[in-house]
């Protein structure tokens, strides 16, 4: 009767628990590893975490929204694989004399997807609106130096600035230009066409389920040619255990993975290696310690650079990265000219630690921490809810622990972290992270008038030759006076030690071997960088109810 | 009693629960290595002789730290029932014995707490709160009297009709007397199940938590983090999922028998 | 009875209220606002658009400005726009002058959500009558024993724990259903048939992820019910009488045992709307448990105090039918009331 069931079903259930290791192999016919020519079309699957907010890049600020919209709009210049500029909308670009006003020529014979011309009137509408005290973008002040735009043709846009910014030309890599002949009568904030928009890069919007997946298709008027793949689809998983499990069963083909998956999952399956190819990247970011240079101990030069001996910094990147990461002596991205390779990042050296925590007047009390004044050295690491820096953070506090230094460690969701503890400088020491742009300014994060609450010196560094430095930084457009300059800043900076470099970590991809036409190893400005030039052959392709 | 041993699910209840507050007491005693020993060269080791239970992505042994976080697991159990039970009974007490207005007050707030679902309520505050251990067993605690409140409340409601309370009324006790030596022990039985079933929850609840990154947080060991820090990877470090599970599984499943059984053995409705 | 009623009636009203001032004193209380996002803490972007942002959603008021200004939307319908998701409405849908539709977030959340509630509440009750039946009739059975044993397992178990097992035997090593989403990806192409296969396909495990401790628990229920009325009088009555054992079962005994099943639907209402948001977040399902977590992340205070307040008034009338239930099913407390 009914206890047949109920049998089966406990059965099933039980069946469930033990065949986690029994994993069932797909058969496999079709060549993976062959070579294959390039070939049109096909679908290309991702998996992203968050949905886009708004594909109006200057107002949206998440990530997931500027990475879609990167597929879809264009800039009046780009990045090409080795991170020197190369043409996008402009094809050429003149700095005057005085350095403070740049000529930029527009491609001619460029349309958006939907037909029109896109001309100098368009990056003008941009810039007017980028610049507009009404529109809600937060990135509008490196524009808003520009004190005069004109368009003496519709090819041509012509800006002025106050004084030659450095960081400009940069500054032109990341503004999405937008149709004026769409947005001349909407409100920014507002548009539909945050949700429906029309740009003039390689893809257009094609369909967009709330909540589920954003689906882009070729645009034929594309400014820079047709990319291979038809489709791109990017389906919204929020955890990462799902995604890999979608990975792995061939649902999705690309997804950022972690250190362990990277160096201990798949080498230990033959059968994902064969299907799926690993890429590293190292990315333009870095994490670090921060001490809060307003507060007791940490105003003290010799505790800060003794608490940088005693962090082991590459038993961090082999714990916590696996080994994929970078220790870094300078703000700067490993590889690139800002970066000082005279500098060398501090060793971990315990002696030394405590040498210099003795000259500043701690001594080892009766329960072997350091004390001075009566006072314990003891400190509290704040972090956001991120793996690898809470791991780091553990880390962290094993190491000081070993020379007498009391440290306790405190998770906090983003928002409170930010308003109860960064704004107010309620804080001892903070392990965050930076993520920057190409360029090597550094104006923002360390000049001291850069403390106010919101702004990003919120450690309270300051030092004059530092300020003079940054200043130079922004107005000398000569490269290779540039270079010096920000070495020198570099060379400072770790001397002063207001933050401790822990690691450069290596962005992880693992995208299924259908795909095709990916830089191998992964060059300067990143294995994306040519995605447009991907291709899945067509053998290797999934059923799809034909598309083109 | 010998009904006690007669209902094989109690025991059954009472033997695990056994075997894990044990495991919790003991930890510092069998725990072959310190639950916060980083090791990064034995990074993700499988059950081996050294480690029975494999380490974890710091290499920290797994088995450890499995029995620390029953000392966790337990504490926030009992803890945030402590606080839940302790509210329902002096609140449900009010609402059953007074009646009349206070109890329509009381039972509005209830109705107004639970209005807003319990897990969203405890996710909105752990988010704002550090999520540590105190304010974790905290708001849960805070979030679950109610149902305690409401069986308190019942009871002494159909209580107060007896003849034992009117004499004692007659007699001229006072009110307390009679909620403590009266009211209160003949209500023991839903409170006594509701604690036991409410630890269940409270271990449940903590390792959600844990899962969304609320939970308890490192470098302090708990079932529920063990099992969140492995789930990317359930099929290669299947002893991150495996061993975490079945504890939470094991240790909810005897709360909860012991607390059926008990219902069962108690209740003076079952013949 | 009539006037319990309308006193309960009369108090929902004061109650919401209360409920949506301690919920919005809550929500602000948290440190932080919208324009605190992760997002936001980028060395490029400025203080003073942040600071713009702020004026404009009000947040630079006093509290009990910002109340008074949510009152006011509230009583007209107007539960306002999402600050996160860049302006779509909170819950229902808006038109711009060109005629787009912008869909809201609760339209577009809560369907999931009470799908997957509906479907789990029918699965839960078919299912966990016939089981508690069962064990009750067969008590002490081995049958009785391992229906027990089973129901508590489901109750023990921790859900996400499950469903990653789960997904990883039906979804990886074997493809029987697919892992995460809501639809294919060729959905559009597939038959009215295909396409309602394919949803219950996706929502097979979430359903019964989050169905499981509820199964568990009504099973019990019925069970300790069903013995509890087996055992009275006039059962043994009807026996002695010579009636049909299966009619005594399933008509008598049944209709006796469900009657304060009623009294759990009601408490079960305002979990309608409530999704789960773990397994909403394994599952990749955009349900209203997700949406509620994120907007609590993201300080989206109108999305926050339209779902608080969509759940409080359901909870206020499930609780409502709950007690109703529970007053009537119960004679001594029935008699209580009206004395």
């Amino acid at each position: 009767m009914y206890y047949k069931n109920i049998n089966l079903y406990s059965f099933i259930l039980f069946l469930c628990l033990f065949s986690i290791g029994c994993s069932q192999d797909k058969p496999v016919g079709l060549n993976y590893q062959a070579h294959y020519d390039k070939e049109d079309g096909g679908r290309l699957i991702n998996a992203m975490t968050g949905e886009p907010s708004n594909l109006i890049a200057m107002i949206a600020g998440d990530s997931a929204s500027s990475a879609i919209a990167n597929n879809i709009f264009n800039s009046l210049l780009k990045y090409d694989k080795s991170l020197n500029y190369a043409p996008d909308i402009a094809e050429s670009w003149n700095i005057s004399n005085n350095q403070k006003t740049i000529t930029f020529k527009i491609r001619k014979g460029l349309y958006w997807a939907d037909g029109e011309k896109l001309t100098s009137k368009d990056v003008m509408f941009t810039w007017k609106l980028v610049t507009n005290p009404d529109t809600r973008t937060p990135y509008a002040s490196d524009y808003q130096l520009v004190k005069k735009a004109s368009t003496p043709d519709p090819y041509t846009f012509k800006v002025t600035y106050q004084e030659s910014y450095a960081p400009a030309l940069d500054t032109w890599t990341s503004l999405h230009i937008l149709p004026e002949h769409l947005l001349r009568n909407e409100d920014i904030n507002n548009t539909y066409f945050s949700r429906k928009p029309v740009g003039s890069n390689y893809y257009i919007l094609d369909n967009w389920k709330s909540g589920q997946q954003v689906s882009l298709t070729r645009n034929s008027r594309s400014i820079n040619g047709k990319a291979n793949i038809n489709n791109l689809i990017s389906r919204i998983i929020p955890d990462t255990s799902s995604q890999f499990m979608e990975l792995i069963a061939d649902n999705i083909d690309l997804m950022s993975i972690n250190p362990i998956q990277f160096k201990r999952v798949f080498p230990s399956r033959k059968d994902l290696r064969d299907k799926i190819g690993l890429y590293k990247e190292l990315g333009n970011g870095y994490t670090y310690l921060g001490f809060n240079l307003k507060k007791e101990p940490f105003n003290d030069r010799r505790v800060r650079k003794a608490l940088n001996f005693a962090i082991d910094k590459n038993e961090i990147v082999k714990g916590v990265l696996l080994g994929l990461g970078e220790p870094l002596a300078s703000p700067y991205k490993p590889g690139t000219r800002w970066n000082n390779t005279k500098l060398k990042p501090y060793q971990y050296d315990s002696n030394r630690a405590l040498n210099l925590l003795s000259e500043a007047g701690y001594k080892k009390n009766k329960d072997g921490l350091l004390e001075k004044n009566g006072k314990v050295l003891r400190f509290e690491i704040l972090t956001n809810q991120n793996k690898q820096r809470e791991m780091t953070a553990v880390i962290i506090q094993r190491r000081l622990k070993e020379i007498g230094v009391d440290v306790s460690i405190r998770v906090i969701e983003w928002a409170s972290f930010i308003n109860q503890f960064i704004k107010t400088g309620d804080f001892d020491v903070v392990v965050l992270g930076w993520s920057l742009s190409l360029d090597p300014d550094q104006f923002n994060i360390w000049h001291s008038t850069q403390q106010g609450p919101g702004q990003f010196n919120f450690l309270g560094y300051e030092n004059k030759r530092v300020d003079t430095l940054l200043e130079r930084g922004r107005l000398e457009l000569d490269v290779s006076k540039r270079e010096k300059i920000y070495h020198e800043f570099s060379d400072i900076l770790l001397d002063d030690s207001p933050i401790v470099y822990l690691y450069a970590g290596y962005g992880l991809s693992a995208i299924n071997k259908r795909v095709r036409g990916i830089n191998r190893p992964s060059p300067p400005a990143g294995i994306y960088h040519n995605s447009y030039d991907w291709f899945i052959p067509k053998i290797l392709r999934r059923n799809e109810i034909s598309d083109n | 009693m010998k009904k006690f041993i007669g209902n094989s699910l109690a025991l059954a209840g009472l033997v695990i629960i056994t075997i894990v507050l044990l495991a919790a007491a003991l930890a510092p005693f069998i725990a072959p290595y310190d639950p916060n020993f980083i090791d990064i060269e034995s990074i993700l080791i499988a059950p081996s002789y050294n480690h029975i239970m494999g380490t974890d992505g710091l290499g920290r042994d797994v088995f450890s730290r499995m029995l620390y976080g029953a000392q966790i697991s337990l504490l926030v159990g009992f803890v945030a029932v402590g606080i839940s039970t302790g509210i329902g009974i002096i609140l449900g007490s009010i609402a059953g014995f007074y009646r009349g207005w206070i109890d329509s007050f009381i039972m509005r707030i209830v109705d107004i707490v639970l209005s807003i679902p319990s897990f969203f309520l405890i996710l909105a505050v752990i988010a704002f709160l550090t999520p540590s251990i105190w304010n974790i067993m905290i708001v849960i605690g805070l979030t679950s009297w109610m149902g305690v409140t409401r069986l308190v409340r019942a009871e002494f409601l159909s209580l107060r009709g007896r003849e034992f309370v009117m004499a004692s009324e007659a007699m001229g006790s006072s009110d307390i007397k009679i909620i403590l030596l009266h009211l209160l022990p003949n209500s023991m039985t839903p409170i006594i199940v509701s604690s036991v079933l409410g630890i269940a929850s409270a271990v449940l609840v903590e390792s959600g938590l844990s899962f969304l990154g609320l939970g308890v947080q490192a470098p302090t060991a708990s079932w529920g983090n063990i099992l969140t820090d492995g789930k990317e990877y359930i099929q290669f470090a299947w002893w991150l999922s495996l061993f975490p599970g079945l504890a939470i599984l094991l240790t909810v499943l005897g709360y909860n028998l012991l607390g059926e059984g008990l219902r069962d053995i108690l209740d003076p409705k079952n013949k | 009875m009539i006037t319990y009623l309308i006193k309960r009636i009369l108090w929902m009203f004061p109650m919401l209220i209360g409920i949506s001032l301690i919920s919005f004193f809550i929500m602000h209380l948290a440190p932080g606002d919208v324009t605190s996002t992760e997002a936001s803490f980028n060395p490029k972007a400025s203080e003073e658009s942040r600071q713009k942002l702020r004026e404009i959603y009000n947040l630079d008021k006093p509290v009990i400005v910002q109340y008074g200004l949510w009152i006011k939307r509230i009583s007209q319908l107007d539960f306002g726009n999402s600050f996160a998701s860049h302006q779509r409405p909170v819950l229902w849908q808006s038109k711009d002058k060109n005629g787009n539709i912008t869909k809201g977030l609760i339209q577009e959340a809560l369907p999931i959500t009470l799908l997957i509630n509906l479907l789990g509440i029918t699965v839960i009750f078919s299912i966990s009558i016939m089981l508690g039946t069962l064990s009750a009739v067969k008590q002490n059975s081995w049958v009785d024993k391992s229906i027990t044993l089973f129901v508590f397992i489901g109750f023990a178990i921790p859900g996400f724990w499950l469903a990653l097992l789960l997904m990883y035997w039906t979804g990886v090593s074997n493809q029987w259903l697919p892992i995460s989403g809501l639809h294919s990806l060729n959905y559009q192409n597939l038959s009215l048939f295909g396409q309602f296969t394919d949803l219950m396909k996706h929502l097979l495990l979430p359903v019964f992820i989050s169905s499981l401790s509820g199964l568990a628990g009504i099973s019990l229920y019925v069970r300790n019910g069903m013995l509890e009325i087996l055992n009275q009088d006039f059962i043994t009555t009807a026996r002695s009488k010579g009636l049909n054992e299966k009619k005594i079962v399933f008509v008598h005994a049944l209709k006796n045992a469900i009657l304060p099943l009623i009294t759990i639907i009601g408490l079960s209402i305002p979990g309608l709307i409530g999704g789960s948001v773990i397994s909403e977040s394994i599952f990749a399902i955009p349900g209203m448990g997700k949406l509620f977590y994120d907007s609590v992340l993201m300080r989206d205070f109108p999305v926050i105090m339209g779902i608080l307040t969509i759940g409080s008034v359901l909870t206020l009338i499930g609780n409502l039918i709950a007690d109703l239930g529970y007053a009537w099913a119960d004679p001594r407390i029935r008699k209580g009331i009206t004395k």
